[in-house]
């Protein structure tokens, strides 16, 4: 087998330098090609607003954080969407040609056992609400922000990590 | 370039390598938190030090306009509250926004679940805006929002020190990943 057939099929994830210096080069390149770095909530928050649109109209129009993205109907209308959209394309690629692709409900062993689907949903609501705090997430602030050389972007990386060490105590691992 | 197409290739480019990476896995995303599994901090500070030099690089040969890319805003205290926030969903709900985006496409349920919470977390935030808009522009550091105008050091030797410390996380990281059961290498 070629290497970079090898590299393609195996199920072992890849090395962490070889993998950041790859993320490093997206990101570099989406900087120059963008102007602006990677990200996730951007998209959230108009898929959000783009629900609202749709299921409680009136009170999302009139909403003062989401009423902005819906007034003129087209909320999902922005970069970021076809940014998302494309990392769930080159994960699903990612996946399927590592045969990685297993339906699953993953990390009861170390995220709450029987009450895993109340970490995942806790933890995103808590993650949803601080990314909209910052105005950013782990890629949007953190990575990219850090890679400009941002205040901002070290701040949230810290507690970001700070916090994330201190609240993991609390989870028992199941043996 | 075609902003659909930038997105969708950028946009896959992160994907995959995120999945390569096994940011998809949430055992192995938050044993950084548990201190066994380094890869999130190794894979995120080599990705922070390449980019932050090649825009260096770039700009020094007039490729990239250093005043033209995204610098966000130096609300710190909003940073340091949101980063909070998200660090403790990351270590109690196993992902972070994007890395949920890997996990469901590689089958995970428990990683829908999340991406579910992070729409009701943003409703929750919507709903309550005007109490906590303060919140959002809270700790604004006035002076400067990059590191070099912040403290008057040239990019070159912040480039320097942050490949430093990405060396040192390396060695750190390494050692303590061999006094522990180590980083999750495959998905069984």
């Amino acid at each position: 087998m070629s290497n970079a057939k090898k590299i393609l099929s195996q199920q072992q994830y890849l090395n962490p330098l070889l993998a950041g210096l790859l993320l490093g080069l997206v990101l570099l390149m989406t900087f120059a090609i963008t102007g602006h770095g990677l990200g996730a909530t951007g998209f959230t928050t108009r898929l959000a607003a783009w629900i609202g649109m749709h299921v409680a109209p009136v009170v999302t129009n009139a909403n003062d954080y989401l009423g902005g993205m819906v007034e003129e109907g087209k909320p999902l209308n922005a970069w970021i969407t076809w940014q998302v959209l494309g990392v769930a394309i080159g994960a699903l690629l990612s996946a399927f040609l590592a045969k990685r692709i297993h339906f699953q409900l993953d990390g009861k062993k170390f995220l709450g056992g029987s009450k895993r689907p109340m970490t995942a949903l806790f933890g995103g609501i808590l993650a949803g609400f601080g990314a909209r705090v910052a105005a950013g997430c782990t890629s949007g602030l953190g990575l990219s922000g850090a890679a400009v050389l941002s205040l901002a972007g070290f701040t949230f990386l810290g507690t970001f990590f700070a916090v994330g060490l201190l609240a993991s105590r609390f989870l028992k691992e199941e043996k | 370039m075609n902003e659909i197409l930038s997105g969708l290739f950028l946009g896959a480019g992160f994907g995959f390598v995120l999945e390569r990476a096994g940011f998809g896995n949430p055992n192995k995303l938050t044993g950084q938190f548990r201190l066994t599994d380094w890869s999130v901090f190794k894979v995120m500070f080599t990705a922070i030090v390449f980019a932050a030099v090649g825009l260096m690089v770039l700009e020094r040969f007039g490729l990239v306009d250093a005043g033209s890319l995204f610098v966000p805003p130096a609300f710190l205290g909003a940073a340091a509250l949101g980063g909070a926030l998200v660090g403790a969903g990351f270590a109690i709900g196993g992902y972070c926004p994007g890395t949920s985006v890997v996990g469901l496409m590689s089958g995970r349920i428990d990683a829908a679940i999340f991406l579910l919470g992070l729409l009701l977390g943003t409703v929750l935030f919507a709903g309550i805006y005007p109490n906590i808009e303060f919140l959002t522009t809270l700790g604004e550091y006035a002076k400067a929002d990059a590191l070099p105008e912040a403290f008057n050091i040239s990019s070159l030797s912040i480039d320097i020190g942050m490949v430093i410390a990405a060396v040192g996380v390396f060695v750190l990281g390494s050692w303590m990943e061999s006094k522990s059961k180590g980083p999750v290498s495959s998905q069984v």
